[in-house]
Formats: structure tokens, C-alpha cells, sequence
């Protein structure tokens, strides 16, 4: 019988993950996939001794109240925290499960410690990364933190020996280690390389899953485990590579702490207006609108959907979004918002599919964007953002830049298209600056 | 050995299916493997025919309430992703 559910269920779930390729095969996908996990819900839970099912049983009901019901009421804001948060309980599942293994003699101890410490990593570095993406400041130094994860690494691995004469103590200094290095290792990573560590805690959830599928040689967790590892790991690289910045770089080297002379000349800038930004791009032919993880942070992406029905219906401008692989701070971010503002995703393009057009087109409106536009990205050597493929804004008649403030990108680096003479700066809330040129254009 | 040989299978399926993934939902991919990795479930519901000591059922609920968590908070947010998605589909003419 659980064989047979096992063939059904990871069947069905291959086909769910692949279903993703068109978001209208998706939604039959993401339908197929609960539905199997339900089967799965159905199945094991009989399997549970009568004296533990009805506490276990409203173990699960609690756990798919507080999940429906946290989801429902998330904005789409902080869906990237939610996702940290699922990545960081999936991981501490594991975990837990790991601990209690360890007592029956029937698991390979090093797998039972493997699962124990990828677990209870995954859920601190997810907890950093949930602290990090809600924006709740602490104060900390990036260097010392990374540096106390090294020695917090080295002493958790020395912490496994104890463990092999006296499990109780050994092992909760063990686990304390474990979240201890995974917070400290995951804290001083900044912010725009976030959607990378996302991804990597996605993966690491998939394996802990796998460990566990080892240790009880469950087919179902190993192949549910490697689909979830590799489709991480997948991820991990599609980001990396969008940034040009090897993984190696993103865990152990912080911009902001190396300082980056850029030589660059801090001329005036060009300070424009909502009326002088509204004239531009209602006498424009082509526009294109460049998001960025501003606008998520300013909430503005119904404000944007409007300029730019605006723009398209009352001037007839032709209208497109361009978004850059790592804009935002999950893989995928500004897609789902500019969804949920009802743009067409027909109007949304890759960076390879428009980078050629912005030589045609009257004016690139960057919206909260400011690393993944910069020029210096393939000049200057030794910058972070170094051969990063951009987006090619500089080749647009006239850019307008959407920003809060002159300050520099994650990347630490100063952006010379804030001082070019075809650029108009409009510092300001996204939301509010949007909001102004909308009202201009309804009444012009 | 067949588990490994399992594993080894499986990392080219998901090397396969993943690539497939359109990057407009990259953010539902990642929902949606956050779901399916609530999987985990099993693992908790097995370990209770092995419990020896007293606190072990407290913490496998504990498991159990965290996998479950997983499971309907990643599928409620991939079914909230993908419905953005739907609307504008019928609008577009």
C-alpha cells in the first residue's frame, strides 16, 4: 500500500514542479501538488500509535491554521520573509525529527548528526534571514559576526566528539553551536544577496528532507528531498550567475565592509519633478520601466500599473517592464508584483529579451533600482558588481531615476548615470512619486 | 545501494523539471518546494513507533505542527502567487 502511494505521490509531484514552465499549466501544477501531499497526510497518519494520534492529530491542525492563516493575511511585500520563514520550519522540522533518531538504535549515527546539523542550520540562517528581510535593525559589527561563525563552525564540529560517550549534554551544545554559527554566518550578508541566500536555505531544507529520507530509507523524502535540494541549488546558480558574483564571494566577502574608490566625479545632479517626469514619458513613443526592490519596499506596484495604463491608453506609448534576474529579494520577486498590479506579464521582459531596445527607446523609468543599472558594472574592476550582466539604461534617450535618496547601491559603489546630463533624478517615496506623476497625466 | 542509486536519479530529474521553470515564476517554485518539502511529515510520523524516551512525542509533534505549517502555508502562498498571475491571462485579448 505505501508502496504503491509513494509511486503515485512523487509522480505526481514531478509532474506539479514541471507544470511550473507556463503559469497556466502552473495552476493545475500547484492543485495536483497539494493534492498528492494530502495522500500522503492520509496515508502515514494511521500509521501513528493510538495513544500519540489525537495529540499529533491537532499538532498537524494547528500547524495548517497558523499556515493558512499567516499566509492570508501576508502582503506581497514580505512574501520573501514567508518564504525564509517555510525554509527555516522545514529545516527545524528535520532537525527535531534527527534528535529523537538519534535514541532508537536502528539510524546510522553520523546521518542522525548530519540531519541534526543541517536542520538546525537551515532554521537559524533562515531566522537571520527573516530578521534581515523584515528590516528590524540590530546592531552588530559584519566582521566580528562573520568572524565568531568561523570559530563557532570549528567548535561545533569539535563539539561532535563528546557526543559519541554522552548524548544528553553533548548534544544540546552541539545543536546550540549549530544555530549559533548558522545566525552569525548568515547576518552580515546584505541585502541585495538575499535572493541567492534564499535560495541556498531553499536547497538546504530539500537536503535536510533527504537526510532524513536516508536515515529511514524512505524513498518518498529522498526523491521529495533532492527535487526540492537541486531546485535550490538550481536557483542558487541562475542567481549567482545573474550577478556575476561566484558563491564564494556572497558568503564570505560583504561590500560594505570593503570600501571601493570609484573615482567617479560627484557632479550636480539633474532634480526634476512629477510634471517634468509626466511630460517626458506622455511624449514619449517607447518606455521602459526598470523595478527594483524600491518598489516592493515602497509598496507602488498598483501605482506603476497605473502610469502605465495611463501612458499606453491616453498617449498610446508603447510600454515595457524590464527586470533583472536578482531585482528584489527572492528569485522571481517583481514578477509577482508587477502580477498582482495586473500588468500583462505579455509587457514583462528578461534582461536578454530587452536589453537591445533600450537604444530605441525615449526613456527608462527606474523605479527603486540602482546596482542592477550601473555602467561601472563593466568597467570597473575589482568593484563587486563587476561584470554583472545590467540592464543597459544608459542607452535610453533619458533615464529617470525613482530614488529615496543619493545614497549608493548594496553594492557600495557609487552610480555615475546619477550625474549624467541625460538623466532626471526624482528623489522621493516611489509610491508618492508615482502617485504625482499619475495625477499629472490624468489631467494633461 | 538502491537508495543512492535513487538519490543519483532524482538529482537529474529535478536537474531537469527545475530548468523547465519559467523564471516569471521562479517565486512560485519557490513556494511551492517549500510545500512539498513539508514531505518531512513522514519522517515524524515514522519516528513515533520508535520513541524511548519521555520528552520525544512532545517534540515530534512539535515536528509534526512545523511540516504541516510548511505544507498549507507554502501551498496557500503558491495558490495566492499563481491566481496574480491567472487574471490578466482571460483580460488579455
Amino acid at each position: 500500500m505505501i508502496k504503491a502511494l509513494s509511486v503515485i505521490v512523487y509522480s505526481l509531484l514531478i509532474f506539479a514542479l514541471s507544470a511550473l514552465s507556463e503559469p497556466k499549466k502552473a495552476y493545475y501544477g500547484n492543485f495536483i501538488a497539494s493534492f498528492a501531499m494530502c495522500l500522503v497526510i492520509v496515508c502515514y497518519f494511521p500509521t501513528i500509535p493510538d495513544e500519540y494520534l489525537t495529540s499529533a492529530a491537532i499538532a498537524l491542525l494547528l500547524g495548517a491554521i497558523t499556515g493558512t492563516f499567516s499566509s492570508h493575511r501576508l502582503k506581497t511585500p514580505a512574501l520573501p520573509q514567508m518564504v525564509a520563514l517555510l525554509n527555516g520550519s522545514g529545516g527545524l522540522a528535520a532537525g527535531i525529527i534527527g534528535i529523537t533518531e538519534l535514541t532508537a538504535s536502528t539510524h546510522t549515527f553520523e546521518l542522525v548528526l548530519l540531519i541534526i546539523y543541517t536542520g538546525f542550520i537551515t532554521f537559524s540562517g533562515s531566522l537571520a534571514a527573516f530578521i534581515k528581510l523584515s528590516a528590524v535593525k540590530i546592531p552588530f559589527n559584519p566582521q566580528i559576526t562573520k568572524n565568531l561563525s568561523y570559530i563557532l563552525f570549528i567548535l561545533s564540529i569539535l563539539s561532535i566528539y563528546p557526543i559519541y560517550q554522552n548524548t544528553s549534554y553533548a548534544l544540546l551544545i552541539f545543536i546550540l553551536l549549530a544555530i549559533a554559527f548558522g545566525f552569525c554566518f548568515i547576518l552580515p550578508i546584505g541585502g541585495a544577496d538575499m535572493s541567492i541566500i534564499i535560495s541556498v536555505l531553499n536547497s538546504f531544507s530539500g537536503w535536510s528532507t533527504l537526510f532524513v529520507g536516508f536515515s529511514t530509507e524512505n524513498i518518498l523524502m529522498i526523491v521529495v528531498g533532492t527535487l526540492v535540494g537541486s531546485s535550490g541549488s538550481i536557483l542558487t546558480y541562475m542567481m549567482t550567475k545573474s550577478m556575476h558574483r561566484p558563491l564564494f564571494d556572497v558568503f564570505f566577502k560583504n561590500p560594505s565592509i570593503q570600501k571601493i574608490n570609484t573615482d567617479s566625479k560627484r557632479s550636480e545632479i539633474h532634480q526634476a519633478s512629477a510634471a517634468d517626469a509626466a511630460f517626458l514619458m506622455e511624449n514619449a513613443n517607447k518606455v521602459i520601466i526598470v523595478p527594483g526592490f524600491g518598489l516592493a519596499a515602497a509598496n507602488a506596484q498598483k501605482e506603476l500599473a497605473d502610469m502605465a495604463n495611463i501612458l499606453k491608453q491616453k498617449y498610446q506609448v508603447n510600454v515595457k517592464f524590464a527586470i533583472h534576474p536578482v531585482a528584489g529579494r527572492m528569485p522571481g520577486h517583481m514578477n509577482v508584483l508587477l502580477a498582482e498590479a495586473d500588468i500583462s506579464a505579455d509587457d514583462v521582459y528578461e534582461l536578454k529579451d530587452i536589453n537591445q531596445e533600450f537604444k530605441t527607446c525615449d526613456v527608462a523609468y527606474v523605479i527603486g533600482a540602482n546596482d542592477i543599472t550601473n555602467p561601472l558594472a563593466k568597467t570597473l574592476k575589482g568593484s563587486p558588481i563587476y561584470q554583472m550582466p545590467i540592464l543597459e539604461v544608459e542607452l535610453a534617450k533619458r533615464i529617470i531615476f525613482v530614488k529615496r535618496s543619493l545614497a549608493t547601491g548594496y553594492a557600495n559603489i557609487d552610480n555615475p548615470l546619477f550625474y549624467a546630463d541625460n538623466t532626471l533624478m526624482l528623489l522621493g517615496d516611489a509610491k508618492e512619486v508615482t502617485k504625482q506623476i499619475v495625477t499629472v497625466l490624468e489631467e494633461g | 545501494m538502491l537508495i543512492i542509486d535513487i538519490f543519483i536519479l532524482s538529482c537529474f530529474l529535478g536537474y531537469f523539471a527545475i530548468w523547465r521553470v519559467t523564471p516569471t515564476l521562479h517565486a512560485a517554485l519557490m513556494s511551492m518546494t517549500n510545500a512539498i518539502s513539508g514531505i518531512v511529515i513522514i519522517g515524524a510520523i515514522k519516528a513515533f513507533n520508535e520513541i524511548t524516551a519521555y520528552p520525544e512525542p512532545y517534540l515530534l509533534y512539535f515536528a509534526i505542527f512545523l511540516a504541516s505549517f510548511n505544507i498549507f502555508g507554502g501551498f496557500y502562498i503558491t495558490t495566492r502567487m499563481l491566481n496574480m498571475f491567472k487574471p490578466k491571462e482571460k483580460k488579455h485579448d
